[in-house]
C-alpha cells in the first residue's frame, strides 16, 4: 500500500525498521530507548494513525516513535477469529427455542393466574387456581372431614412422583449391569457397538406401539400366563398382569430403560483402563475396583440417564391408558383432561406445579454432578 | 496365555453370567414386539391374544382397506413429510450450533442448557404451553407449523450432542492449513469441514427423522385438525383393540427399522469416504 502524501511514501512499511529520528517529528521519550518499528496494518499514513490513536504525535512510523508492544497485543484481541461468526451460527436455533420452548413455558406461568370463563380464559391476576390446586373444599374447616387433607391434585402429583422414583430405581438396576457388560466385558469394539445398537434400536421406534405390544404378553391368555401354566407354576391364569400397577410398571420400565443404558454406557466406556489395571496390580479386589473407581467415574452417566427418565416419566400420560386401562391418573392426564374441558388456567396450574416438582428433582440430581463437564 | 488360572476362570464365569443377562434383557425389550408381529398374522376369527387361530393376512388387508380410524395413509404421509422437514432443520441447526461451540463465546453455558432443556421439558408441558398460547393469540395449530416447532425443540438436543461429539474429534489443523493457503471461510467449510463432518450430520438427521416420525406427546394438542400417524394410533387405542392395530404397529416398526438401516448404510459409506 503506497501513499504519496505521507512521510513514509516510497518506503516499504511492511518491513520492521530500526528506529531513527527525523528532525521535524518530535518523539515521545518513552519509546526512544530500544525502539523497533512494530508494524500495524491499519497505520498506513501519519494522518490515519493520528486519527486512530487520537494523539497529535504520530508514532510507529519510520521516523517516529514505535508503537508499544502492549498496544499491539491489545489490538490483536479484536482480530477476527477463524470460522463463521458466532452470532450468525447461533441465531436461528436461539430464536426457535425462545419462541417455541421458553415462551410457551413462560406463558404457562402467566396463564396460571388467569381466570377461566368456561370456554376460554380472560387476563386476570388471581390466586384462585392455586388455591383450588392446594386446598380442596373444607381444607381450612376443622368441622369438615377434609380438614387439612391435601387436595386430589397434590396427591396425584405426589403419586406421580413416587411412581416415577420406583420406575427410575428399577431402570437403574436393570440398565447398569447391562451397560457394565457392554463397556467392560465385551472387548471387541465391533461387537460392543453392535450389541449396544441392538439394545438402543427400540428408542427409535414408536413408543405407543411398544406400549401396545404388551397387551398380548400380559392378558389372562397372555404369553406370561401361558408360560407359567405350562411350566406348572400356577394352575389358573392370573388376571392381575394386565390393567394393573404391575403391567404399568412393566411397560414403563421397558419403554424407558434404554434411555438409561446409553448415558451409563458412554460414561463407563470413557473410563481409562489403565486405572483399573493399576488398581489390580496393587491388589484391589474386583469389588474394590468397582466401588473405588468404576462407580464414582460412572456417576455422571447415571445422573444423565436418571434425569432423562425422571422428566419423561413425570410428564407421562399415554401408557396409563394403554396398559392400565386408564384406571390411574397422573399429573399429565390431569393436565390434558382440564385442557379438553377448556379450563386452561387450571391446566396451567397443574403444569406449572409439575414443572416445579421436576425442577426440584433435576436440580437435586444436578447437584451430584456437573453434566457439562462430562461431555 | 494362562487359560486355566483361577482368576481367568472366574472372569469367564462372570462374563458368561453377564451374557445371559444381556439375552434376558434383549428378550424383555424385544419380546413384546415379537409377540405383536406374530399376532398381526392372526386368523380372521382370532383375537388380540394367543393362541393363534389360523394364519392369515386378514388384518393386514383390513389395514390396507378403508379403516375405521380415519385415513391412515394420509396421516402416514403427513408424518413422513414432517419427519423429513424436522430432519433437515435438526441437521442444519445442530451443525451450526456445534460450530459455534467450537469457539468460546459469552453465554455459551446458558445456550447449552437452553438447547438441552428441549430434552428436559416433557411433551405434555410444551404441548399445553404452545397450544394455549396459540389459542390466545388466535393462530390455529397445524401439524406443519406448531407441530414442526415442538418436534424440532425435541430433536435438536440429540443432533446437537452428536455434532458436539463430532467436532470434539475434529482435527482443526486441516482447516488452518486451508486458511493459510488463502481459502476463505466458505471454501474452507465446503472443501474441508463439510466432507469430514458429513457422517455426523447424517447421524444427527437420523435422530431428527425417527424421533419426529414417532413423536406423540408433543403433537397431542398441536397437530390441528389433521392427525399424524402416532396420533391416529392413539385414537385407535380408545376403540376396541383389534389385531389390525398389531398389523399397523408391525408395519410402523418395520418402517422405522428400515429407516435406521438406510441411515446406518449412508453413514457407513460417508464415513469410509471421509476417513
Amino acid at each position: 500500500m503506497r501513499t504519496t502524501t505521507s512521510p513514509s511514501a516510497g518506503l516499504n512499511s511492511l518491513t520492521p525498521r530500526r528506529f531513527s529520528t527525523l528532525a521535524n517529528v518530535s518523539t515521545p521519550p518513552a519509546f526512544q530507548a530500544g525502539g523497533v518499528f512494530v508494524y500495524d496494518w491499519r497505520v498506513t499514513t501519519v494522518e490515519n494513525y493520528a486519527k486512530l490513536t487520537d494523539t497529535a504525535t504520530p508514532r510507529g512510523l519510520l521516523g517516529a516513535a514505535p508503537v508499544a508492544p502492549t498496544e499491539v497485543d491489545a489490538k490483536r484481541k479484536y482480530r477476527r477469529e477463524p470460522g463463521f461468526p458466532v452470532p450468525i451460527l447461533i441465531a436461528p436455533a436461539t430464536l426457535w427455542l425462545t419462541v417455541f420452548l421458553f415462551l410457551p413455558l413462560f406463558s404457562i406461568f402467566i396463564f396460571s393466574f388467569w381466570k377461566a370463563t368456561g370456554h376460554g380464559m380472560t387476563p386476570a391476576f388471581t390466586f384462585e387456581n392455586y388455591r383450588a390446586f392446594f386446598a380442596s373444599e373444607g381444607f381450612f374447616d376443622p368441622s369438615k372431614s377434609d380438614f387439612l387433607t391435601p387436595s386430589i391434585f397434590i396427591r396425584t402429583l405426589w403419586s406421580t412422583f413416587r411412581f416415577t422414583l420406583t420406575v427410575m430405581g428399577i431402570c437403574l438396576i436393570l440398565a447398569y449391569p447391562l451397560a457394565y457388560f457392554l463397556s467392560m466385558q465385551v472387548e471387541n469394539f465391533k461387537w460392543q457397538l453392535a450389541l449396544f445398537l441392538f439394545v438402543m434400536v427400540p428408542f427409535w421406534t414408536s413408543y405407543l406401539i411398544r406400549a401396545v405390544a404388551w397387551l398380548p404378553m400380559l392378558g389372562r391368555q397372555g404369553l406370561i400366563n401361558e408360560f407359567l401354566v405350562t411350566i406348572g407354576a400356577i394352575d389358573e391364569p392370573l388376571s392381575f398382569f394386565l390393567y394393573s400397577e404391575f403391567s404399568y410398571i412393566m411397560a414403563l420400565v421397558q419403554l424407558y430403560v434404554v434411555l438409561a443404558v446409553g448415558p451409563i454406557f458412554f460414561s463407563l466406556a470413557k473410563i481409562d483402563r489403565t486405572l483399573l489395571e493399576a488398581a489390580r496390580d496393587m491388589g484391589a479386589t474386583p469389588f474394590q475396583i468397582f466401588r473405588e473407581i468404576i462407580m464414582p467415574l460412572s456417576l455422571p452417566g447415571v445422573a444423565i440417564g436418571m434425569i432423562f427418565i425422571f422428566v419423561m416419566l413425570m410428564g407421562e400420560f399415554a401408557t396409563a391408558v394403554v396398559v392400565y386401562g386408564g384406571k390411574t391418573s397422573t399429573t399429565g392426564t390431569v393436565i390434558l383432561s382440564y385442557y379438553s374441558t377448556a379450563n386452561y388456567p387450571f391446566a396451567a396450574v397443574n403444569a406449572f406445579m409439575l414443572m416445579v416438582a421436576m425442577m426440584i428433582g433435576v436440580v437435586f440430581i444436578l447437584r451430584l454432578v456437573d453434566i457439562r463437564k462430562e461431555l | 496365555m494362562a487359560r486355566s488360572t483361577p482368576e481367568s476362570r472366574r472372569r469367564r464365569r462372570v462374563k458368561a453370567g453377564f451374557s445371559v443377562y444381556y439375552v434376558i434383557f434383549f428378550i424383555f425389550v424385544y419380546g413384546p414386539m415379537f409377540a405383536m408381529f406374530t399376532l398381526s398374522f392372526q386368523g380372521p376369527r382370532g383375537g388380540v391374544t394367543f393362541p393363534m387361530r389360523g394364519l392369515s393376512f386378514f388384518w393386514w388387508e383390513k389395514l390396507a382397506g378403508p379403516s375405521a380410524v380415519g385415513n391412515l395413509k394420509a396421516s402416514m404421509v403427513r408424518s413422513l413429510i414432517l419427519a423429513v422437514i424436522v430432519m433437515v432443520i435438526t441437521a442444519l441447526f445442530s451443525t451450526m450450533l456445534a460450530m459455534a461451540f467450537r469457539k468460546r463465546f459469552r453465554g455459551s453455558a446458558t445456550l447449552f442448557y437452553a438447547v438441552m432443556s428441549g430434552l428436559m421439558v416433557p411433551g405434555t408441558l410444551l404441548s399445553l404451553g404452545l397450544a394455549t398460547l396459540l389459542r390466545q393469540v388466535g393462530i390455529p395449530p397445524n401439524w406443519w407449523s406448531s407441530g414442526l416447532a415442538v418436534h424440532v425443540v425435541w430433536t435438536l438436543p440429540f443432533g446437537f450432542l452428536v455434532m458436539m461429539a463430532v467436532f470434539n474429534r475434529f482435527d482443526a489443523r486441516l482447516e488452518e492449513a486451508a486458511r493459510d493457503m488463502g481459502a476463505d471461510e466458505w471454501t474452507v467449510f465446503k472443501e474441508i469441514t463439510l466432507p469430514l463432518i458429513l457422517p455426523g450430520i447424517v447421524a444427527a438427521g437420523l435422530f431428527g427423522f425417527t424421533l419426529s416420525y414417532d413423536e406423540f406427546a408433543r403433537t397431542t394438542l398441536l397437530s390441528g385438525a389433521l392427525n399424524t400417524l402416532p396420533l391416529d394410533i392413539n385414537a385407535s387405542l380408545t376403540q376396541r383393540v383389534q389385531p389390525t392395530l398389531f398389523a399397523l404397529g408391525t408395519a410402523s416398526t418395520i418402517f422405522s427399522l428400515l429407516m435406521i438401516g438406510i441411515f446406518i448404510v449412508i453413514y457407513t459409506i460417508l464415513y469410509r469416504r471421509s476417513h
